[in-house]
């Protein structure tokens, strides 16, 4: 009995169900919603249709529009957390012990960072990178379609692993980069931390796998006559951002395999004894970490770049130049990793290189920056809410710029590391330009994905609220770093005078918080008014990439002929000219394929078996994925022909049915 | 004129608030804008420099970014009063590269030669230029409190630590548990505390004071509980101090250590009266070779 | 009415295809290589940290590791053998030198699973110091790239012997020999680092 229980169960038992209020509320809630939607589904007998057209879709706009759900769930779902950290330090000062006990506020920061950068960034780019790109090269697909619907399953059973950890388990109290000796067996004995290892290892495999996918799109998958220089700055910084997955997301996976290896295996690479360094899991992790920061912010520069162009109907300023810059950024993201760890002790001369080397990235960035204003200068500026979102950046991303180029100077470091003016230092870059600027993006291209556009008198109450926000929430915390408090603290004595800022900064998450309710609002209510605001043309922006040459929403065939390209800004070419890019061909397209899926719900049992020590799921689940991928080796006709004969009808059944909406 | 109206009374409510927070926080203990060392002022200094050096750059971005958004807005080209050029190709100018790419190059140029320097002079391990000969505290990180040595002076410390004004101090710093950091923002810097190794910090107090001292790498359940206090006083209260911590009831033996070494929080300042010898070596070393206990 | 309209060119679509898989897996080839790159660094760092245990000089048996080598390398010889076959569209070399390759490469990772055997139970496991977990570790995950690369070489040889040498079959052995020759590649340098350089005590 006992061995079978062990063979099945691992160290899984009772006990794995949450005891503390708050998380057992928040299993709950998400087992609840689960279970709704499941019934919702099944009542409305979409199951078929989920599968069909959703679930074994090779379709990269169906595929980023998966990834920008999931991910949008999980900025609620870390959100959520950040309001209850604020909520913790706001209140949590002299006698008063705050709503949360440590070990909740250490889970809490810890999945916060984690499913911020991992599940919400993350997912966000590949989204649109999925959604856009391909139509910015002139083409239909991704170089790997299987690989690419692979990778988002994958992020998805991580997605899956690390809420699964608020219902049968704990999570990691060893904040969102898990540095040993905290993360080893001793410090950490529950399954948190390898929760983290297993959403990671299974979300990064994905990340690594799209990052191969989409540098051979863009290699690759240019239509005729586009070459590199005529490509959208865009593509350049996803293939800049790509690059930079290649070479360090296999990073990413050493450290994790290794540190689970200690934990599991009584091996010593970073126990404090044993022949154990811990200082090496620090260079090891942010040898991706810092590149990984970066991955996340060039797409999101690509996007200014596409709506600066646009709204301010003018070229982008310093294409050259952009290119430069981005390749410039990309070479030294991998120089500076050091500065994460400057009071670990490495010496005057190795601080200062890497100090110095951090620095220079200010340079390229700054340059990026000063193409952009230039683009509006002389342009014709159209403050629509991307305006708005790209201001809020300007201002906010500088200022944090600022303080990164304090950060660099070792000896300031010295001062401020860990503290909370490296936190709000940090959250000014990633939220300014990564958040503002996918979330720019998304009501960007959402005409070109559902054929009509959000409002956008909302949308600039959301970009207000966001920005707004971000002053309150943050600002108070560069003047808490400089008043001596430390990072990811769960209480602090009353005499310090922290408390009216942390009050402040809660008032910033509120208002964040109902920016992102307006967001909901701004979608309620243009689904309510699609019809009042549909893109007839598909065109929405009078936009000058190929992108906005296709209707809207983008057909699953995209382009009825593939566009020829001579210059850059084809389709604004193209329009100044009065000419218009037309033909039918025959297609190859992918067939659906539920492979992905399942390999993604095996990796979801793997990574679950690792976790709980359940070895003979794990071996299974190896054995299952080995099977699925012979299988799909074995699939000969993997594509289908559609006849040129077809995309036509196709092509006029819409037109007749957007002229009947129309009516 | 609505508009310019309501936009003109959301900027007085925000100057009204910034005024508010910045007189709330000129109020407040700002540890890093007052140094009590030189090691905290030469910190300061830099910080108030890179700021300047920065502001060179950033203060004109910002007003290029205002005016060139206020000015070719959509409306401004259709009101006629202004002849707003609209040049939807001017999209380079070797002239405008040169500035941007020049001017920040310099200036990231000037300031590389001075982090060079800075980091430099500010080694947490180089020793800091007195007459006066150093005092060694070693410093030892445990869950969830600081361990105080004096291994000249033969007592030992939990949690408050006194050094004498003007005096360097030596801090040799260790950890009995996981990776924490030691960091006394008025004095200056930070090194972290890593089990196995022994890292330094070099401070000194140029004024009388108690200065907050703060665990600074997240260390576990009680890491908000182990904050601790460095008191800066003259040389003879110093002595005072360690005369007092001598006539501790309790020693630092290895049972002693081992005891308190166990996890607990929110510890009191405690003293012991004399150390066991070569204890912080022993502590440092016992996890480069086996030894019962220490496999993890 | 249509416009101008064009039929699909199947064998250029072929060919695109092809060269897109090429690039996609010299690419994951490059990120292999990161990865190993990472390993060779703890490796580095953590050669000395035999706490108080037996180090590299203590351990390795040269010749048995010499023997080693060379079915691997054999073993890309035959791999070439195999591909060059693959070029002549001989199917039934095709299949014997495959047969051969994998003969060999099982031989390799027997060796190497017997070695680790041996060790381990000698005490000398993964667990003994920060030294051998890096060790078993590097060495382990190349000896996991190569029970891949047998799993792959099985069921390619598998599908060429049902199915013939189509194009898509020659794709794939292609890459298989790319990825073969790769992991003898990283071999050599696991060969020096490790082994010879333990050995002479560096």
């Amino acid at each position: 009995m006992i061995g079978f229980a062990t063979e099945w169960l691992g160290r899984l038992s009772w006990h794995a169900f949450p005891q503390a209020t708050v998380t057992r509320g928040a299993a709950i809630g998400i087992v609840l919603g689960g279970l709704i939607v499941l019934a919702l589904i099944t009542y409305f007998h979409k199951w078929r249709w989920l599968w069909r057209e959703w679930l074994t879709t090779q379709d990269p706009k169906r595929i980023g529009i998966m990834y920008i759900i999931v991910s949008v769930l999980m900025l609620l779902r870390a959100g959520s957390d950040a309001l209850m950290m604020r909520a913790q330090q706001a209140t949590s000062v002299g006698t008063h012990t705050g709503p949360f006990s440590p070990d909740t506020f250490q889970q809490v920061f810890s999945a916060h960072g984690t499913i911020m950068i991992f599940f919400v960034a993350m997912g966000l780019m590949f989204g649109l990178i999925n959604l856009v790109l391909p139509q910015q090269l002139g083409n239909r697909d991704v170089a790997f379609p299987f690989m690419n619907a692979l990778s988002f399953w994958l992020f998805t059973a991580g997605m899956l692993l690390i809420n699964m950890s608020l219902v049968i388990g704990e999570f990691s109290a060893a904040g969102w980069l898990a540095y040993p000796p905290l993360s080893e067996l001793k410090f950490s004995p529950g399954v948190g931390v390898d929760y983290w290892i297993w959403s990671l290892q299974i979300a990064g495999v994905g990340s690594l796998m799209s990052g191969i996918n989409f540098l051979v799109t863009i290699l690759k998958n240019r239509c005729k006559g586009m070459t590199m220089m005529k490509m959208p700055v865009f593509a350049w910084s996803v293939f800049g951002s790509m690059t930079l997955v290649a070479f360090s997301f296999p990073i990413l996976t050493v450290a994790l395999t290794l540190l689970y290896f200690d934990r599991t295996f009584g091996m010593h690479f970073f126990t404090a004894g044993g022949g154990g360094n811990a200082m090496m899991y620090v260079n090891l992790i942010w040898a991706w970490g810092h590149p990984e920061v970066y991955i996340l912010v060039l797409p999101a520069f690509g996007v200014y770049s596409e709506i600066m162009a646009t709204f301010s109907r003018k070229r982008l300023f310093g294409y050259t130049s952009m290119v430069w810059a981005v390749w410039g950024i990309v070479f030294l993201s991998f120089t500076v990793w050091l500065h994460h760890f400057f009071t670990m002790g490495a010496g005057a001369d190795v601080n200062s290189v890497f100090g110095i080397a951090t620095m220079l990235i200010a340079i390229p960035t700054g340059v990026k920056i000063f193409n952009w204003l230039f683009t509006m200068y002389r342009g014709r500026i159209r403050f629509t809410s991307h305006m708005v979102w790209f201001m809020g950046f300007v201002f906010l991303f500088v200022s944090g710029g600022v303080t990164g180029v304090m950060l660099a100077v070792p000896a300031i470091d010295f001062q401020v590391h860990n503290s909370l003016f490296l936190v709000a230092h940090f959250h000014t870059m990633v939220v300014t330009g990564v958040v503002f600027g996918y979330l720019a993006a998304i009501s960007y291209w959402f005409p070109k994905i559902t054929g009509f556009r959000l409002h956008d008198g909302l949308g600039k109450i959301v970009a207000w609220c966001w920005s707004v926000g971000f002053v309150l929430a943050f600002f108070p915390l560069y003047a808490l770093g400089f008043m001596g408090a430390t990072r990811r603290l769960d209480h602090y004595d009353a005499s310090l005078g922290w408390q009216p800022l942390f009050i402040v900064a809660a008032i910033g998450a509120l208002t964040i918080a109902t920016g992102v309710v307006f967001q909901i609002v701004q979608l309620i209510v243009s689904i309510w008014q699609r019809n009042e605001r549909r893109d007839i043309t598909g065109d929405a922006w009078d936009g000058r990439t190929l992108e906005w040459s296709t209707p809207s929403p983008t057909p699953f065939y995209v382009f009825t002929k593939t566009p020829v390209v001579t210059e850059r800004d084809q389709f604004w070419a193209d329009k100044q000219a009065g000419t218009v890019q037309r033909g039918y061909e025959d297609i190859l397209l992918p067939k659906n394929t539920g492979v992905p899926i399942v390999v993604g719900g095996l990796a979801l049992l793997v990574g679950f078996g690792a976790i709980w020590h359940i070895w003979t799921l794990v071996v299974l689940g190896l054995l299952g994925i080995v099977m699925a991928i012979i299988v799909r080796a074995m699939n000969d006709e993997p594509e289908y022909i559609l006849t040129a004969k077809e995309v036509e009808r196709l092509e006029n059944a819409r037109k007749r049915k957007l002229k009947e909406v129309m009516a | 004129m609505k508009k310019r109206r309501i936009l003109l009374g959301i900027w007085l409510v925000v100057a009204v608030f910034l005024a508010v927070a910045g007189w709330y926080i000129s109020r407040r203990s700002l540890p890093i804008f007052q140094p009590a060392g030189p090691v905290g002022h030469k910190e300061l200094n830099l910080i108030l420099f890179t700021l300047s050096l920065a502001a060179i750059v950033v203060i004109p971005t910002y007003a290029i970014a205002v005016i060139i958004a206020m000015r070719y807005r959509e409306e401004n080209h259709t009101k006629a009063k202004k002849r707003i050029k609209y040049d939807p190709d001017f999209d380079h100018s070797r002239l405008f590269e040169a500035i941007w790419w020049g001017i920040p190059i310099i200036i990231i140029g000037v300031l590389s030669v001075v982090t060079w320097n800075s980091t430099h002079t500010l080694d947490p391990y180089k020793p800091l230029a007195s007459d006066k000969k150093p005092l060694t505290i070693q410093v030892v990180a445990l869950d969830w409190k600081w361990l105080f040595i004096y291994p000249k002076q033969h007592v030992a410390s939990v949690n408050l630590a006194e050094i004498p004004v003007g005096v360097p101090v030596d801090f040799h710093v260790t950890s009995d548990t996981i990776m924490n950091s030691f960091w006394v923002p008025a004095l200056g810097g930070q090194i972290y505390a890593m089990p196995g190794m022994d890292t330094q910090l070099h401070e000194q107090a140029d004024k009388a004071g108690s200065f907050m001292g703060s665990p600074a790498n997240i260390a576990g359940h009680g890491f908000s509980r182990m904050d601790f206090t460095i008191k800066a006083t003259s040389q003879d209260g110093f002595n005072a101090w360690v005369k007092q911590a001598r006539h501790a009831p309790k020693q630092l033996d290895a049972a002693a250590y081992t005891a308190l070494a166990k996890p607990s929080e929110s510890v009191p300042v405690t003293y012991y009266a004399d150390v066991k010898h070569d204890l912080y070596n022993d502590i440092v070393m016992k996890y480069m070779t086996p030894q019962s206990g220490t496999d993890q | 009415m249509s416009e101008v309209t064009t039929t699909l060119d199947l064998r250029r679509v072929e060919a695109e295809a092809t060269s897109k898989t090429t690039l996609g897996f010299w690419t994951y080839l490059m990120t292999d290589c990161v990865l190993f790159a990472a390993l060779f660094a703890v490796y580095a760092v953590q050669h000395g940290n035999t706490f108080g245990g037996p180090d590299g000089y203590e351990l390795f048996k040269l010749p048995y590791v010499l023997v080693e080598t060379l079915v691997l390398l054999i073993s890309s010889f035959t791999c070439g053998l195999a591909l060059l076959a693959l070029q002549k569209r001989d199917k039934t070399m095709v299949l014997t030198w495959l047969a051969v390759t994998f003969v060999l490469g099982a031989v390799f990772l027997g060796m190497e699973l017997s070695e680790f055997h041996a060790m381990a139970a000698e005490g000398n496991s993964w667990r003994r110091s920060g030294f051998l977990s890096s060790y078993f570790t590097l060495v382990g995950t190349h000896g996991l790239h190569i029970t891949i690369g047998l799993i792959w070489m099985a069921v390619a040889g598998t599908l060429a012997w049902k199915k013939g040498l189509t194009a898509s079959i020659h794709k794939r052995l292609t890459l298989l020999g790319m990825f073969w020759h790769f992991l003898d590649v990283v071999w050599i340098f696991i060969f020096t680092v490790v082994y010879l350089f333990g050995s002479l005590h560096l």
